[in-house]
C-alpha cells in the first residue's frame, strides 16, 4: 500500500499526461476555490497545463492522464513511475484506454490513411493501453472525466497518509440516493447504471439519459476481492427485452470503457453473436 | 367499516383538505409527474396531482396512460415509498472539528417540518411502520429518523386497483391500509371517503366541511377494496417460509438467479423496509473539519460484507440469498414480522425483472432440480 | 437516552508494542463528565473512531473495574487501523460505544475455563483471560489452547509465560508449521484437545478465531460430553453503526454487533463457517 509519511515539506505533485484531451486535469483546474488550498497543502512541481514551472522528481504523487498508444510514452510512463511515491491514474483513458482503445478491434494502418494527409509522418502503436498494463499503479481515479469531489477526496486522504478511498459501487445506488426514477423501467433506454461504478453522483441519469459506462464496470472497492459486473444479465436485457440487435450492444459495451475487461469481454461476446446473425 | 366513523366528499372539494393541512402548517407532498413515474413533490393545488393517469407495472417495466378520466389516485405507486421522509438517502449525523489538542463534536439533526404525505398506499404505510420498530423501537432510538418522522402526517388512499406486480394481501398489509395512518382516503368515481386513524387525524377531520359516508358507498368500497385483494396473486406458505428458505440455503435456484441478478442494488433502494446504511467521514482538504454522513446503502454492494483482506459474500449469489432470506425469514427472528410489505417494488424497478415471488416459489419447490429453470419472460 | 451517533473525544495515554503491526492503545476519554459515565462489560468493544478516516469495532481489553483507562489492541490491517498505527500518545482519538455482548465471565464463575483461541484474532479473549487472573480465587482450573499458523506469528508471548505461572493453569501452545526455536506443540490447534482433560459438566469453553476452527473444533469437544450451551465463541463481521442498525454484520439471523460478538455455540451452530453467510 502506498501512502504519503506525514513530513515537514509540502509533499510534491507532478500531472503527466499521455494520450488523451486533458479533460481530466481540467477537473483538477475546476476545483476553483479548493485549487488554492490545494496549492497550500502541496507544491505543484510538475503540472504543465496549469503552469510553466517543471520542476524534476522525485515526486510525491504522480497523477496520470491518458493511456500508452506510442513507444515514446511506453518509455515515458517507465520514467514517472521511477519518480513517484504514490502512482495514481486519473480518468478512462488512464484507467482502461480510453475511447482510443477502440483501435484495439480495427486495423490502425487504415486508420492513418483515413485520418491523415501524411500517414508516415505517424508513429504509433496499434493498441491503446491502460497505465496499469505497463507499470504499478496504486490508485485508479475513473471517469471520462473524473469527478473533481472524488480527485479532492481522494488527496486529501492521501495528504493525511490514509489509504484513500473509492468505492466502485454501481451507478444506481447513487442514482436511486438522488430519488431518479430509472430510465431502463421507465424509458426502457439501455443504460449502462446497474454495471457501471459510481462516482459520478449519476450525473446522466440524472438528466434523463442512460449511463454510457464512462467510469468503467463496477467490479469492487479492492482490486481482486471484488467479482466483475454481470454484464451478460444486463446485455441479454438490452437484446432480449429493449429490442436492441446485436452490433447495438456491442456499441453500447465498447465506448470510452469499451477496453476494461468485463466490458470487452461482453461486446466481444456480442460481436460473435452479430457476425452470426450476418451470416445467417 | 361503519358509517359513523366515515366522512364523504366530492372529490372536486379535494383542494379544501389541502388548503386545511397547509392552514396547520403541514408542506404537503403527493405523488407528482416526473420522468416517466411518479415523484414525491409539493402539493400546492389539487391539479398538481397525476389526474387520469394510470401506471402499467411489470418486472422490469414501468410506463404511465391518461385515461382521461377525473381520478385523481389512479396511479398505485412510484419508484420512492415512504422511505426517504424518515430515513434519509443522506443524513448528516455529525460535525467534528479540531481543536487546539482535542476533537469538537456537534450532533446534526435534521430541520424539523411538517409533511403530510397525501396518497400513501397501505403497503407504504406498512413499511413505514416496519421502519419505525427497526429505528425508534430498538434499544436505541435514532435520534435523525426520530425527528424526520415527529413530523410526518400520513393521508393514505385505500387501493381499489392491483398491479401485476402487488402482493400485499398475501403480506396482509393491504389494499386497505389497517392502522399506521391519520387520515385514510377510499377513492370511488367521483367522491372520497374519509377516516381517521389518530388523534391527529381526527383534529383534521372535525374540521373538515364532510357528509356522513352512507351505508351504499361503504358497501361499495369495501367491494372495490376486496376486489382488489381477490385480483392479486397469492404468494403461498407464508408461515412456512422462514423455515423453508433456511433449509434452503443450498438450492441450486441460488445459481440460477445469481446469473441473472446484476446486484445493482436497485431492489433495497426501491424497498419501504431495507434499512442498511453505510457512514463516511468526510474531511475537509485542510483537515480541519469533517462531516459524518449516513448514507443509503445495500447488501448488494461489494464493501457490504468485506472485514479486511476478506469479502464474507464475494458472489452475486451469497448476496441475494442473504437478501432475499433476511426479507422474508430473519426479519421474523430479528424484528417480529416479515420484511416484506408486498408492494412489488423490487420487481418493477429490477432492470432485469427478477420477480421474488417466482424466486421463492422455485425455492420452496422441494426438488431443487425441477425449479432449476425458470421460464423466458413473454 | 444516549445517542449512539455521538463520539467521545479521547486522548491516548500510552502506546504499547505488541508486535511490529499490533499494539494496545490505553486511552482515557477527554471530558470528565463522560469518563465518569462510561463503564462497559468484559468482551465488549468500542467503535474507534479516527478523524476525517473513518471507524472500526474494537474490543475493550482492559478490565471493566477500572473504566478511567481503555485498552484496545489493535492490528493495523485495514484503512482505518493502518492510520490509527501511526497516531502517539498525546493524539486524540474519538471512541463511541460500548456495544455488543461479551464474554460470560459472570455466569462462569466457579467453573473451569477452556479457553481456545486461533491466530492473531486473540486480542478479544485476552482481555477475558487477564479478568479472570486478576479474580483467580473465583475460577476454577484454566486451560489456555492457543494455535498459529507459524512460530512468527505468537503474539503476547509474553502474557503466555505469565499466565502459565498462573495456579490451576495449563498453557499449551501449537503452531502448525515448525520453527527453529519453537519449543512447543506442532500441528493444528484441536490436536491440542488430545492433550487436555476437562470436566464436561464443569467446564465452560471460549473460543476465539477463525470460523472454520471453530466449526471443525467445537464438534470435538462436543464429542467429549461437553453441552452446546457450555460454549461461546466470538464472531467477526464488518461493523459500522455498532447498534445493529446498519445491516452490515448479519450473520444468519443475528447481527454480530449486537446480539454477539461473543455468542453460545447452540445459537449460531448452523451459521458458523458455512461460505456466503
Amino acid at each position: 500500500m502506498a501512502l504519503l509519511m506525514k513530513g515537514e515539506q509540502k509533499p510534491k505533485l507532478g500531472v503527466f499526461k499521455f494520450a488523451s484531451c486533458d479533460g481530466c486535469q481540467l477537473s483538477i483546474l475546476n476545483l476553483e476555490d479548493e485549487l488554492l488550498l490545494l496549492g497550500e497543502a502541496l507544491d505543484i512541481a510538475y503540472f504543465p497545463e496549469a503552469s510553466s514551472r517543471m520542476d524534476p522528481g522525485p515526486y510525491d504523487i504522480a497523477l496520470v492522464e491518458g493511456s500508452i498508444t506510442t513507444e515514446e510514452d511506453r518509455e515515458r510512463i517507465k520514467a514517472v513511475r521511477e519518480q513517484a511515491k504514490v502512482l495514481m491514474t486519473i480518468g478512462a483513458c488512464a484507467t482502461a484506454g480510453g475511447i482510443q482503445a477502440l483501435r484495439n478491434w480495427a486495423d490502425i494502418e487504415s486508420y492513418k490513411q483515413v485520418v491523415y494527409p501524411r500517414p508516415d509522418f505517424v508513429r504509433t502503436l496499434a493498441t491503446s493501453t491502460p497505465i496499469a498494463d505497463h507499470v504499478k499503479v496504486d490508485y485508479e481515479l475513473r471517469g471520462c472525466p473524473i469527478d473533481k469531489d472524488q480527485l479532492r477526496r481522494v488527496i486529501t486522504d492521501l495528504l493525511a497518509g490514509v489509504q484513500p478511498r473509492i468505492p466502485t459501487d454501481s451507478v444506481c445506488l447513487e442514482c436511486k440516493r438522488r430519488g431518479n426514477v430509472c430510465v431502463v423501467v421507465a424509458k426502457g433506454m439501455p443504460c449502462l447504471g446497474p454495471v457501471t461504478s459510481g462516482g459520478c453522483g449519476a450525473i446522466c441519469p440524472s438528466m434523463g439519459r442512460d449511463c454510457y459506462g464512462c467510469f468503467g464496470p463496477a467490479e469492487g472497492v479492492v482490486k481482486g476481492a471484488g467479482h466483475p459486473p454481470n454484464t451478460s444479465s444486463l446485455a441479454k436485457q438490452f437484446h432480449d427485452r429493449l429490442g436492441l440487435i446485436p452490433i447495438e450492444v456491442v456499441r453500447r459495451f465498447r465506448g470510452i470503457n469499451g477496453a476494461a475487461a468485463s466490458f470487452r469481454r461482453e461486446s466481444e461476446a456480442w460481436a460473435v453473436e452479430h457476425t452470426n446473425s450476418e451470416g445467417s | 367499516m361503519s358509517s359513523s366513523d366515515h366522512g364523504a366528499f366530492p372529490s372536486a372539494d379535494l383542494q379544501r383538505l389541502l388548503d386545511l393541512l397547509g392552514a396547520k402548517g403541514h408542506r404537503v407532498v403527493g405523488p407528482t409527474l416526473r420522468d416517466g413515474a411518479v415523484v414525491w413533490d409539493t402539493i400546492a393545488r389539487v391539479s398538481d396531482l397525476p389526474i387520469g393517469w394510470r401506471d402499467h407495472q411489470a418486472p422490469a417495466r414501468y410506463r404511465l396512460e391518461q385515461t382521461g378520466t377525473g381520478e385523481v389516485f389512479g396511479i398505485v405507486h412510484g419508484p420512492q415509498s415512504l422511505k426517504p421522509f424518515a430515513f434519509a438517502p443522506r443524513e448528516p449525523l455529525l460535525q467534528i472539528e479540531r481543536t487546539n489538542g482535542g476533537l469538537s463534536i456537534y450532533p446534526r439533526l435534521p430541520k424539523p417540518e411538517k409533511i403530510a404525505l397525501l396518497g400513501a398506499r397501505p403497503c407504504d404505510v406498512a413499511g413505514l411502520a416496519i421502519q419505525d420498530q427497526i429505528f425508534l423501537r430498538g434499544p436505541y432510538r435514532d435520534s435523525p429518523y426520530a425527528s424526520r418522522r415527529e413530523g410526518l402526517f400520513v393521508i393514505a388512499v385505500n387501493c381499489t386497483r392491483a398491479l401485476p406486480t402487488c402482493f400485499c394481501s398475501s403480506m396482509k398489509t393491504g389494499p386497505r391500509a389497517q392502522s399506521g395512518f391519520d387520515l385514510a382516503l377510499t377513492e370511488l368515481d367521483d367522491v372520497l371517503l374519509i377516516e381517521a386513524g389518530s388523534e391527529a387525524g381526527k383534529a383534521v377531520l372535525t374540521e373538515l366541511p364532510v357528509s356522513p359516508a352512507s351505508e351504499t358507498l361503504l358497501a361499495e368500497a369495501s367491494k372495490r377494496i376486496g376486489a382488489c385483494a381477490e385480483s392479486q396473486g397469492r404468494l403461498q406458505e407464508q408461515a412456512a417460509l422462514p423455515q423453508a428458505l433456511y433449509d434452503a440455503y443450498d438450492h441450486p435456484r441460488w445459481d440460477d438467479v445469481a446469473a441473472r441478478c446484476l446486484a445493482c442494488t436497485n431492489c433495497t433502494m426501491v424497498c419501504p423496509t431495507c434499512f442498511c446504511h453505510t457512514i463516511e467521514d468526510a474531511p475537509t482538504l485542510d483537515g480541519q473539519h469533517t462531516e459524518r454522513t449516513r448514507l443509503w446503502d445495500s447488501c448488494f454492494t461489494h464493501e457490504h460484507g468485506y472485514i479486511h483482506g476478506k469479502n464474507i459474500r464475494p458472489m452475486i449469489k451469497d448476496r441475494y440469498r442473504m437478501w432475499l432470506t433476511h426479507k422474508f425469514a430473519a426479519w421474523h427472528d430479528q424484528f417480529g414480522m416479515s420484511g416484506c410489505v408486498g408492494c412489488g417494488r423490487c420487481i418493477t424497478w429490477c432492470p432485469v425483472g427478477i420477480d421474488v415471488r417466482e424466486e421463492l416459489s422455485a425455492l420452496l419447490a422441494s426438488d431443487g432440480r425441477s425449479a432449476a429453470r425458470r421460464s423466458d419472460n413473454p | 437516552m444516549i445517542n449512539p451517533h455521538l463520539i467521545h473525544a479521547a486522548t491516548i495515554v500510552e502506546k504499547m508494542r505488541e508486535t511490529a503491526d499490533i499494539h494496545t492503545y490505553r486511552i482515557r476519554i477527554n471530558d470528565e463528565a463522560e469518563r465518569r459515565q462510561y463503564r462497559f462489560a468484559a468482551g465488549q468493544f468500542n467503535m474507534v473512531s479516527l478523524f476525517g478516516v473513518g471507524e472500526v469495532a474494537i474490543s475493550i481489553v482492559s478490565d471493566p473495574d477500572e473504566p478511567e483507562y481503555l485498552d484496545h489492541t489493535i492490528r493495523a490491517v485495514g484503512r482505518v487501523t493502518n492510520a490509527v498505527a501511526r497516531l502517539q500518545a498525546g493524539d486524540v482519538l474519538g471512541i463511541r460505544g460500548p456495544f455488543g455482548r461479551g464474554w460470560p465471565l459472570d455466569e462462569a464463575r466457579g467453573h473451569d475455563l477452556v479457553i481456545v483461541t486461533g491466530g492473531l484474532g486473540c486480542a478479544p479473549v485476552v482481555g477475558a483471560i487477564e479478568y479472570i487472573f486478576r479474580r483467580r480465587n473465583q475460577y476454577g482450573a484454566v486451560k489456555i489452547l492457543h494455535g498459529v499458523k507459524t512460530p512468527e506469528d505468537l503474539v503476547f508471548h509474553e502474557r503466555f509465560e505469565r499466565w502459565e505461572r498462573q495456579p490451576d493453569t495449563e498453557v499449551l501452545l501449537t503452531s502448525d508449521r515448525p520453527g527453529k526455536l519453537w519449543r512447543y506443540h506442532v500441528g493444528v490447534v484441536t490436536e491440542l484437545f488430545e492433550m487436555v482433560s476437562f470436566d464436561p459438566v464443569q467446564t465452560v469453553v471460549l473460543m476465539c478465531g477463525p470460523e472454520i476452527m471453530m466449526r471443525v473444533g467445537v464438534p470435538i469437544l462436543l464429542r467429549r460430553g461437553l453441552p452446546a450451551t457450555s460454549v461461546y465463541v466470538s464472531l467477526e463481521r464488518h461493523m459500522e453503526c455498532g447498534i445493529g442498525l446498519c445491516g452490515h454484520c448479519q450473520m444468519g439471523p443475528y447481527f454480530v454487533c449486537k446480539d454477539g460478538p461473543v455468542m453460545r455455540y447452540d445459537r449460531i451452530e448452523s451459521w458458523l463457517g458455512r461460505p456466503g453467510v
